[in-house]
């Protein structure tokens, strides 16, 4: 084996050496024929190609919808604006591009960074703007300099307009550039041309209905990326698409009733959520004190949010949505109605409050809030005059788990499942729930508190407001909504239907005659008494203090002593017509004191407002 | 007249000179000027690929360093040491080989390193040459041409890297480790006839073996037939490259003026499809210039083979010779649209990737089988 055949050897080589040189030459004109095709042959076709590449799909974004309120008064339209956009892949040299647009003075220097991360996000072809709304002056000063700003154009686009200014900011919601978050969520080429984005309340709930189609028209672009009639000999077809506008959303709320809920409430901060028990709209949705909107669609800088933010009147809360407070007494008349439909009360017996109240084999004492000793009092008059020491212990006797599973018919503690975003749940205390979060057992004093609305409980104007609408409505409960319907383009209106949910259920009428009774003493004789001065209807109402901090035990509360934003806070809840219930509210002021003293001239004037429309002797 | 003496004889000593320390380190003059002209042709077009990316070609640069010092310390060795160094490398590389597809296999995805910490290396990288090594080095000792026995030894001597690549999955790599492995076979004189029966076999296997294609595997093949089917998914590529090429015509766009290339309409510009940048720049005259590059590099090595004595030398050196024109031609028959995608880079054209490295030093290893012949024939 070892016997090697060199001669043979070297034949096979040289052999193979020139069968290799041979498919080389063959694979090489192969190749060099298919190059001569496409560079010489189909060279001109090609050229068309490449040139069609430069064929640019240049959106045409979808006017947004508009935001009217229940009788079709506009809230929000758009109107044109002036905007700088960038397209990067004509955007030489983006970092020194922005740098100097800073120097302008058309960028904030703190947003360089953000908004190159932005612009990078986005497709490379596609317009990003790096400034919404400019000034005339503005507008001026980059047409001295555009030719420096190589993939910078200004661009007329609309933008969001506000009749009313701040009103019902807080159900509206507001627009602001799409970000890089927005980005990662909704369909990028659907949103190619789109600068505005909705936010928050409708605007951001019904974004999918407000947006529209985005439409298309292709142009000619040059190497440059600027707009060009023909390209040398070559003239594509060009196309185009009409955008579809976006619907008009027709909201629930009455301007009125909305305007004169902002101006009743005037400085103080809180929030107003009036309700149609009929059918779950929303007639009024206020959170004081609130903001402009249009500065987000112009585009807010780092340094204007923070200001924004670091107010310590908290403008962007949603008070009404997302404040969770103690409830006070305004819990009362669903206390009752437990008592009564767990038959642990007779309606007509008195009980005697003497301004105190301690369980059998305790010393604490639970003392009478601000209005000290009631004498004899019965059901009626318990919820007439806000009586504590009866509902003390009338909670006692209920015992905490019955009023978790009666108070939760109510809504309390879940949420209501209103069409924005952003809603709290409040809380519901139950032994279980102290016992998951703090490790410790439910005291039965506890459940003293828990019958007056105080201690654990927490719920939102927004939950008090659905209550109210369902003592209004005898347990018929709807989810509240902010949008009854969309109009599109023709005018056609399509109305939603009301959501009706389980409600309360179990309670007898004359069970409810009781409590609306105590309701209604309540703003005859009773601790809301005033508001049925000069009233045109019949009111059913409950006045609450919530707790800010509790009061030492043997130690006298006084107001005045206590710093204004250590006052407790002022709740209102109130229905009417009382026999035919069109309205139901809640009123919130914090740090507002006894119910009745701040919330309830509010509550009065939205009334008003919402019931009495158009007749001559209306008072604002 | 005696001025022109004096300057005829300075040239002399300077040519001379050179030629000396070329012997020295026992490289090739003509080869290695080709593949200077063709590295500087790279850096060339890597800048204006890259969008006018100095990085880049300072990056290429360092491998292209990496690369000539692997080439002149190769070209040192002598084919006996390359020899019994084969089995060694060969079966390293198939141990390693099976590292990173169990890596892969645990981590349910493509694998191709190995991560070493300081460095990442690709296994299948050493393959290209150990592969054609020991192929050469199991011929050496034995007649050709092979016997059917024998044969059946080199099969699985390629097949089984060539699977173990192909599992990893990387199509092109296993490709190219198939081809340098199976040019030895051929150069040591495999009959006709048995190549035209393995053909016809290897038809029915491929399509036996299209049933254990990946899915993007197939549909490169699927876009490949026709590239419209898709023109915005997978057929994208072949439809943009083959739209630059098209519309460089004969003189091209101009450097850095390629409009396909420069507004990223053509995807992997400075990797795969570099040849597409070349033809819409530098037109048809650009593309003949590479080719002519490629073409004299591969002759010019394949001249070196035959010069080179010993059975393992010339067949090592004749299969590196002929892989490098298998890479030009995968890769441009591809960008070109003769082929199908499959990821094979532009030899010492493409950026990135260690095969800068791997091939300059392939190179190496011709140049010292050839500069080591009088060593072996004495």
């Amino acid at each position: 084996m070892r016997i090697k055949d060199q001669w043979n050897e070297q034949r096979i080589f040289s052999s193979r050496n020139f069968a290799a040189l041979v498919a080389m030459a063959l694979l090489s004109a192969a190749l060099i024929a298919k190059l001569v095709y496409l560079q010489i042959v189909r060279h001109t076709y090609y050229v068309e190609l490449s040139q069609g590449n430069r064929v640019r799909q240049d959106p045409i974004p979808a006017s947004r919808g508009l935001i009217l309120d229940r009788r079709g008064k506009v809230l929000v339209d758009n109107e044109p604006a002036f905007q700088l956009e960038l397209i990067r892949e004509q955007t030489p040299d983006l970092p020194g591009t922005l740098q100097r647009l800073a120097a302008l003075g058309l960028l904030d220097k703190d947003d360089i960074e953000t908004m190159r991360r932005m612009i990078l996000s986005r497709r490379i072809f596609d317009s990003v703007p790096l400034r919404l709304r400019l000034t005339d002056e503005e507008i001026g000063r980059f047409a001295v300099h555009r030719h420096e700003f190589q993939g910078v154009e200004l661009r007329a686009r609309q933008t969001r307009h506000y009749p009313y200014g701040e009103l019902g900011v807080h159900a509206l919601g507001y627009v602001a550039a799409v970000s890089e978050d927005d980005l990662e969520r909704i369909d990028k080429p659907g949103y190619a041309g789109t600068t505005l984005i909705g936010k928050l309340g409708v605007e951001s709930a019904y974004e999918a209905q407000l947006h529209g189609l985005n439409g298309y028209r292709q142009i000619l672009v040059n190497a440059q990326g600027r707009s060009v009639d023909r390209q040398g000999a070559y003239q594509p077809e060009l196309r185009a698409e009409a955008p579809t506008s976006g619907k008009d959303l027709v909201l629930s709320i009455d301007l009125p009733t909305q305007q004169a809920a902002e101006a009743a409430l005037g400085d103080h901060r809180g929030a107003v959520v009036a309700i149609d028990p009929a059918t779950g709209d929303v007639l009024a949705l206020v959170s004081h004190p609130g903001f402009d909107p249009s500065v987000f669609g112009r585009g807010l800088t780092n340094s204007e949010y923070a200001v924004l933010t670091g107010n310590e009147d908290k403008p962007l809360l949603n008070r009404a949505l997302r404040g969770a407070y103690p409830s006070g007494s305004t819990i009362k008349p669903v206390m009752a109605l437990a008592g009564l439909t767990y038959n642990l009360v007779d309606p007509e017996k008195r009980e005697f409050c003497g301004g105190q109240f301690h369980l059998p084999g305790s010393s604490h004492l639970y003392r009478e809030g601000k209005t000290g000793k009631h004498g004899n009092v019965n059901l009626v008059e318990a919820v007439a005059r806000s009586c504590d020491v009866y509902f003390y212990s009338l909670a006692a006797q209920i015992g905490v788990d019955r009023i978790a599973t009666f108070a939760a018919q109510f809504g309390i503690g879940s949420l209501t499942g209103i069409d924005i975003s952003g809603e709290k749940p409040g809380l519901l205390p139950t032994p279980e729930w102290k016992q998951k979060t703090y490790k410790q057992i439910w005291y039965p004093g506890e459940t003293v508190n828990l019958g007056v609305g105080q201690g654990y409980l927490l719920v939102t104007p927004l939950q008090l407001a659905h209550m109210a609408a369902m003592l209004a409505s005898h347990g018929q409960a709807f989810r509240p909504r902010l949008v009854m319907g969309v109009r599109d383009a023709a005018g056609t209106i399509e109305r939603n239907a009301a959501i009706s949910e389980p409600g309360a259920t179990g309670i007898s009428a004359e069970h409810w005659d009781l409590v609306v009774k105590g309701m209604m003493g309540a703003a005859t004789f009773g601790t809301a008494a005033a508001i049925s001065k000069d009233a045109q209807y019949a009111i059913a109402a409950k006045t609450g203090t919530a707790q800010v901090f509790t009061v030492a035990q043997g130690a006298k509360y006084n107001e005045k002593t206590v710093a204004e934003r250590l006052r407790d806070h002022s709740w209102f809840i109130a229905f009417a017509p009382a026999g035919a219930p069109r309205i139901a509210l809640c009123v919130l002021v914090e740090n507002g004191g006894f119910g009745a003293a701040a919330a309830m001239p509010i509550a009065k004037r939205v009334m008003d407002a919402y019931l009495l429309e158009g007749q001559a002797n209306a008072k604002p | 007249m005696i001025m022109d003496d004096n300057r005829d004889s300075a040239a002399k000593r300077t040519f001379s000179a050179t030629a000396r320390l070329l012997s020295a380190l026992k490289l090739d003059g003509p080869l290695l000027v080709a593949l200077g002209l063709l590295s500087l042709y790279a850096l060339i077009v890597q800048y204006s690929a890259s969008g006018q990316s100095v990085d880049t070609v300072l990056r290429t640069l360092m491998r292209i360093g990496l690369g000539t010092l692997a080439m002149i310390a190769l070209a040192h060795s002598s084919p006996n040491f390359l020899r019994s160094l084969a089995p060694w490398l060969y079966f390293a590389g198939i141990v390693l080989l099976l590292v990173v597809d169990a890596i892969g296999y645990v981590g349910k995805g493509a694998q191709r390193w190995l991560d070493l910490g300081l460095i990442r290396f690709q296994p299948s990288e050493i393959m290209k040459l150990a592969v054609p090594m020991f192929a050469a080095s199991f011929m050496h000792e034995r007649p050709l041409p092979p016997t059917w026995r024998n044969l059946l030894v080199l099969a699985v001597i390629i097949v089984a890297p060539a699977g173990l690549v192909a599992m990893q999955p990387d199509l092109g790599t296993a490709l190219l480790i198939f081809a340098t492995g199976a040019l030895v076979v051929l150069m040591a004189g495999l009959q006709w006839q048995i190549i035209a029966g393995l053909a016809v076999a290897a038809g029915g296997l491929g399509v036996i073996g299209w049933n254990f294609l990946h899915d993007y595997q197939r549909q490169r093949i699927r876009i490949f037939l026709d590239p419209q089917s898709d023109p915005l998914g997978s057929g994208y590529h072949i439809i943009q490259s083959q739209i630059a090429i098209g519309s460089g015509g004969l003189f091209g766009k101009g450097w850095m003026n390629g409009s396909q290339a420069q507004l990223e309409f053509l995807p992997e510009r400075s990797t795969d499809f570099i040849f597409a940048v070349i033809g819409e720049e530098f037109g048809l005259l650009g593309l003949l210039v590479l080719l002519l590059l490629y073409l004299f590099i591969v002759s010019r090595s394949l001249f070196l083979a035959s010069q080179a004595s010993g059975t393992f030398a010339r067949l090592l050196a004749s299969s590196l010779a002929l892989t490098f024109f298998v890479y030009v031609f995968i890769n441009a028959g591809m960008v070109s649209g003769l082929l199908p995608v499959v990821g094979v880079p532009l030899p010492l054209i493409s950026y990135g990737g260690t095969s800068v490295v791997t091939l300059l030093a392939g190179f190496g290893i011709l140049m010292g089988l050839y500069s080591h012949r009088k060593l072996v024939n004495s």
